[in-house]
């Protein structure tokens, strides 16, 4: 094929073209019908769900459910809805987001720019870490979170998601920091600056891209994250995920699908809202990791 | 005492050693080039003085005053890197006046100071903008608009015109040069293009493997160089290095045998050599010219005929290649010289040029 390509007339040319956005319009329809059948359900009322037409579109649209599912619904036994695990879950995300990010930061500054004997054996370490999986430090971390009287708190959660995040954000920060040109590390030492005042006023001002990266990716993990959630919190102190599994999975009374719905946009959104506001971000960020190596 | 003393400076990275025992004085307000092929040595010793590769041993002295354990930004120095090495999230303001900022200055007098040197660099135009907005020469200003800020005691160079177009080159060489004579600052300039060298220094190192091959000025480095090595690496198109073999009074160029032309070295260049010693006579293109634009105040010369080979026109002059007894070389001759290549053209010889070498020490002789 690649000897001739001249060969190919234009009628099969665009037949190809025809096939290939036929396959992306299709396969986005897939894509998005989940999320179209949630919406939609969640703005229908129970009789009309038991109606059983699960894609048709509401015929009485209604913020009832989402109301409920904020405020009201059930979750195990107290019925307050879910929007004090919503909080809990920010108040979880945004400072295992921010430190860990931090930290990947310095632990990648330190890796390239001030190598010390053994750096690479540093650097295969904290890589081998992100290849652990979750269900092997299950029983060592709830051990040590109960040493530390952190146990069913949103700070050892916290600590824990910083711990199973710096694997990654060192490596995101030391690869970009690797193409970083050293010599402005040497002007600045000359110049006078230490070792923190070259990482916070050189490096880190020059770090966009890569600390967007970063941010959408430890976000999007560690607010989807639900085994450290169900495994180190219960009852009140639970993050969205955990408590939208509770709500879904009671067993007592009615199955309020819309609600159950309403629960689950929810809970995606501050996922969504990062990657609308960040994502042109986070494909530069990427593809300049790429170009420079 | 001199200014600056470097003084047996050795630095090993794993088993290589890179700077093999490196001696070099410089007096205040002089313009020291260190000058070598790539893998020198050169930029490691220029890294040494600035602190920030230390060395395996030695001592850096300036002022008197022993520097080597210092960090770099207590030795009072100041380096312009090959990249430039702008801060990119700082304006240029931002980026002359950060060392001061560093030392605790206070804002209305560096922002003073900013506005001498931006008027000394006839930048002060491009202050508000950031170096992404810069052109290269532009760039090459305020870089040493940094450096300038702080009247460091030593300047030092690393290659600051090799990312500049040939033209803004010449022109940004002018400007360091001028600089030199105004401020009288101490300079160390590492660079590989000997033009550069030439050009610039006071004094001029020539290293080759991480040993010092020839300290001097440059007229010294040029006309007497200290082995064929340094002959061969200074001056553009280089040196012409002949076979010759030492006979009573003189050396025999061209010709094993008794055949070919046989030309006479003044005496004073042959008197340590033993009849029949091989040798190579070093003479620059500009040594041998057409029958015109000879020297006619050279003492000894001698006119050849050769073939031509290559006639290369610049502008200002015409090199001509010449082959004579499986032997070339160059000479200068007018702009206005017309020749061909095949015909038989008469080279004009100034023997007093001639520099004698050793071929099997390399080291110069006569």
């Amino acid at each position: 094929m690649s000897a001739a390509p001249e060969t190919i007339s234009a009628g099969s040319a665009r037949f190809t073209r025809y096939f290939i956005y036929g396959a992306l319009i299709i396969l986005a329809v897939v894509y998005l019908l989940p999320l179209y059948v949630m919406l939609s359900t969640s703005f229908k009322s129970l009789d009309e769900i038991r109606g059983g037409d699960m894609l048709a579109l509401p015929t009485d649209p209604s913020i009832a459910a989402w109301v409920k599912a904020w405020g009201e619904a059930c979750i195990g036994v107290s019925c307050v809805g879910i929007k004090g695990y919503f909080w809990n879950s920010i108040k979880m995300v945004v400072p295992a987001v921010i430190i860990s990010t931090l930290l990947g930061a310095l632990n990648g500054y330190v890796l390239t720019k001030w190598r010390f004997p053994g750096h690479k054996i540093v650097f295969g370490m904290m890589l081998f870490a992100c290849f652990i999986p979750f269900q092997a430090v299950l029983i060592p971390m709830a051990r040590l979170l109960g040493l530390m009287g952190l146990s069913n708190s949103t700070t050892g959660l916290v600590m824990v998601h910083v711990i199973y995040g710096l694997g990654f954000t060192t490596l995101f920060f030391r690869n970009y920091y690797e193409a970083f040109p050293d010599e402005l590390v040497k002007a600045a030492m000359i110049d006078g600056a230490g070792f923190f005042r070259i990482f916070w006023r050189i490096l880190l001002p020059s770090s966009g891209p890569i600390i967007v990266v970063t941010v959408i990716y430890q976000f999007t993990n560690i607010w989807n994250d639900f085994l450290f959630g169900v495994s180190f919190s219960s009852g009140e102190a639970s993050p969205m995920t955990v408590a939208l599994n509770n709500l879904v999975s009671s067993s007592t009374g009615v199955k309020e699908y819309n609600v159950d719905m309403a629960a689950a946009v929810f809970a995606a959104l501050p996922t969504l809202f990062v990657y609308v506001v960040a994502g042109r971000y986070f494909v530069r960020g990427l593809m300049a990791g790429a170009v420079k190596g | 005492m001199s200014f600056l003393q470097i003084k047996n400076i050795r630095k090993k990275i794993g088993s290589v050693e890179i700077l093999k025992g490196i001696d070099i004085e410089l007096e205040k307000g002089g313009f020291l080039v260190l000058v070598g092929p790539s893998g020198c040595g050169k930029s490691t010793l220029l890294n040494a003085i600035a602190g920030l590769l230390p060395p395996s041993s030695g001592d850096i002295v300036i002022d008197g005053q022993v520097v080597t354990d210092l960090h770099p930004s207590k030795r009072d120095i100041a380096m312009v890197f090959q990249s430039y090495a702008l801060y990119p999230n700082m304006t240029v303001e931002e980026n002359i006046a950060f060392a001061l900022e560093m030392r605790g200055v206070d804002k209305a007098e560096r922002a003073k100071a900013v506005a001498q040197v931006a008027k000394t660099l006839q930048i002060e135009h491009l202050l508000t903008r950031r170096p992404s907005q810069l052109s290269g020469g532009q760039r090459q200003r305020v870089a040493m608009g940094r450096a300038l800020v702080r009247k460091p005691r030593v300047f030092l160079f690393d290659e600051p015109l090799s990312n500049l177009d040939a033209k803004l080159r010449v022109e940004v060489r002018a400007e360091i040069k001028a600089l030199h004579q105004n401020t009288h600052a101490t300079i160390v300039y590492v660079t590989h293009d000997q033009i550069e060298a030439m050009t610039l220094a006071t004094k001029i190192v020539v290293l080759k493997e991480g040993i010092v091959q020839q300290v001097g000025t440059p007229a010294e480095i040029y006309n007497r160089p200290a082995n064929l090595f340094v002959a061969d690496f200074m001056g553009s198109p280089a040196m012409n290095m002949l076979k010759g073999r030492a006979v009573a009074g003189g050396i025999q160029l061209f010709g094993a045998g008794g055949q070919g032309v046989t030309v006479r070295v003044p005496p004073s260049v042959t008197t340590t050599l033993s009849e029949g010693k091989e040798v190579i006579v070093g003479l620059r293109p500009e040594a041998i010219s057409d029958e015109g634009s000879a020297d006619a105040a050279a003492a000894a010369s001698a006119r050849i005929d050769a073939e031509v080979t290559i006639v290369e026109p610049t502008g200002s002059d015409t090199f001509v290649t010449g082959k004579l007894d499986g032997t070339t070389f160059t000479g200068r001759a007018r702009a206005e010289t017309v020749v061909e290549p095949g015909q038989t053209f008469r080279f004009v010889f100034n023997l007093d040029k001639a520099v004698v070498f050793d071929p099997e020490s390399g080291q110069r002789i006569g």
